[in-house]
């Protein structure tokens, strides 16, 4: 039986290159995901903020939704309704029934669950934003968008770095839950490759040293965007 | 200078307002239709069968969920402290178990100590014949202890926040009234933190609720367990998942309802 190393070597006898590119799924739909969530969550505030009565509401009853039933469970069912719809809509058009990758399925579903936390964080960040600032870009004349690209976005971000920042190392960790539904990111090749060598301890701590290691290097990343984030604003403690 | 200030409009939470706006009780129908095409057109007939199981899953959902928030809320507290007050090597140990258990997905935790403890265990003739091991070859003592460890390191971090912002001057009065270290800690420092860590906590164990399902993936029963049951048994997919989703949804208005209640019994001067 090989050593521990000799398993985590990234030749094929050793298990290394695999995890590595089950790592590499695990950040390609931590990204697509946290963008999609990013996307809605901007629309999503603004509508909550800006929206008529029934956009309010309906925003409402989505967040509330997403965030009290376990993302597990989400998981599944958007996993399974999403493709199933984009089909039933393919059959509809009389185009031919289409396997839906395992990716956009999985960004799809990161995306939408992402996108209820990102609307609370970013609603409250706008809420923060002096509301003078707002109004002397209309004063100006600015149209709603150019106010929203030029004053709103940048003025918030100081507030919604650490909400933001919190919600990528959440996504990076909810990927974990696509191993469920059979994707293979980095948890679900991990146990693939202990259940074949029974070298549980190694393979799922070493999974655990490539998560950690994206935890501590987010966090170094996020606290550069913060400093720059927050240039020019009065120093706090 | 007064008109300028109420030109924009002032943002209303929708709970804010009433019920009964002619929007809502258009959106109410609107839901009405969706629920009911929900029980026409999808097979309920499954439902009777499982009844008494899936209240049994609730039921092991809910112990879950209470034993392993108390234990973990108990370990969160000095794992908080430490960090506050504690000696410097102490407190390195606890701020890196929890870097470590919030940096990493709580299912590969899982896993980790189902399949590597569990096969490490096995390993061992020392372990197999004593007393311990009818309970670890269950799969229930490591699910309980990965949510456990989960919920204290999460805990944890909120404790130390909330131990740190005690105010100085309370802690320095009790100090003065001649208090000891340990019922300063008891009467002051510690009712004071909690009632401070309380908002954090109630949304803690919301997430903890939804964390308890993943213990389904290493054959623990709970509700999750229960209706993946249903599904294999029925071959549906969307009725049982739906009628989950409902059940987590009850289960997490029900906690934060009750953390309200908690809260608006404890007396805050000002607020």
């Amino acid at each position: 039986m090989p050593s521990g190393l000799e398993l985590l070597s990234l030749t094929p006898p050793g298990w290394g290159g695999v995890l590595l590119a089950g790592l590499a799924a695990s950040l390609q739909l931590a990204v697509g995901g946290y963008l999609l969530g990013l996307v809605i969550g901007v629309g999503g505030a603004f509508g909550k903020l800006y929206g008529g009565p029934i956009l309010r509401d309906v925003l409402e009853v989505y967040t509330t939704l997403i965030r009290a039933v376990p993302e597990l469970v989400l998981i599944l069912l958007l996993y399974y309704a999403g493709t199933d719809a984009v089909n039933q809509l393919f059959l509809l058009v009389g185009l031919p029934a289409v396997d839906i990758s395992g990716l956009a399925a999985g960004i799809f579903v990161i995306g939408v669950v992402q996108g209820a936390y990102s609307t609370e964080v970013l609603r409250g960040a706008i809420m923060a934003v002096p509301p003078g600032q707002i109004e002397a870009a209309r004063a100006y004349g600015m149209s709603p968008l150019l106010a929203l690209r030029r004053v709103t976005l940048p003025a918030m971000l100081p507030y919604a770095i650490p909400g933001l920042a919190n919600l990528w190392l959440i996504a990076t960790k909810d990927t974990a839950l696509l191993a469920v539904v059979g994707f293979s990111e980095l948890t679900l090749v991990t146990r693939q490759a202990a259940g074949a060598t029974k070298a549980y301890m190694t393979f799922f701590l070493a999974a655990g040293v490539l998560y950690l290691f994206v935890t501590l290097v987010s966090n170094i990343v996020i606290g550069f965007i913060e400093r720059h984030a927050r240039r020019g604003m009065p120093r706090t403690v | 200078m007064s008109e300028e200030t109420s030109t924009l409009p002032v943002y209303l939470p929708p709970k804010a307002r009433s019920l009964f706006e002619p929007h809502r009780l258009f959106l109410m129908a609107v839901f009405a239709v969706i629920i009911f095409c929900a029980v026409w057109f999808m097979r309920w007939d499954w439902l009777p069968d499982y009844g008494p199981r899936l209240a049994y899953g609730v039921w092991q959902t809910l112990v879950l969920l209470f034993w392993t928030s108390v234990i973990g809320f108990l370990l969160a507290l000095p794992i908080g402290l430490v960090q506050v007050t504690g000696p410097k090597p102490l407190a390195w140990l606890a701020r890196i178990f929890c870097t470590i258990i919030r940096g990493t997905p709580l299912l590969l935790q899982l896993w980790l100590l189902y399949y590597g403890l569990g096969s490490l265990f096995s390993q061992y003739p020392e372990i197999r014949s004593s007393f311990l091991w009818p309970t670890l070859r269950q799969a229930w003592p490591y699910g309980f202890t990965a949510l456990m460890i989960s919920f204290a390191a999460y805990e944890g971090e909120v404790m130390r926040g909330a131990f740190a912002g005690v105010p100085r001057g309370e802690l320095e009065a009790a100090r003065a009234f001649g208090m000891g270290r340990f019922t300063m800690f008891r009467r002051i420092w510690l009712p004071r933190a909690i009632h401070r860590a309380l908002p954090t906590l109630a949304g803690e164990t919301v997430l903890q609720l939804k964390s308890t399902p993943l213990v389904a993936t290493i054959t623990v029963i709970d509700v999750y367990a229960v209706i993946s049951r249903v599904r294999q048994d029925t071959f549906l997919t969307y009725e049982p998942l739906l009628l989950l989703a409902l059940i987590y949804l009850c289960l997490t208005g029900i906690l934060v309802a009750g953390f309200r209640f908690l809260e608006s019994r404890i007396p805050t001067r000002g607020a």
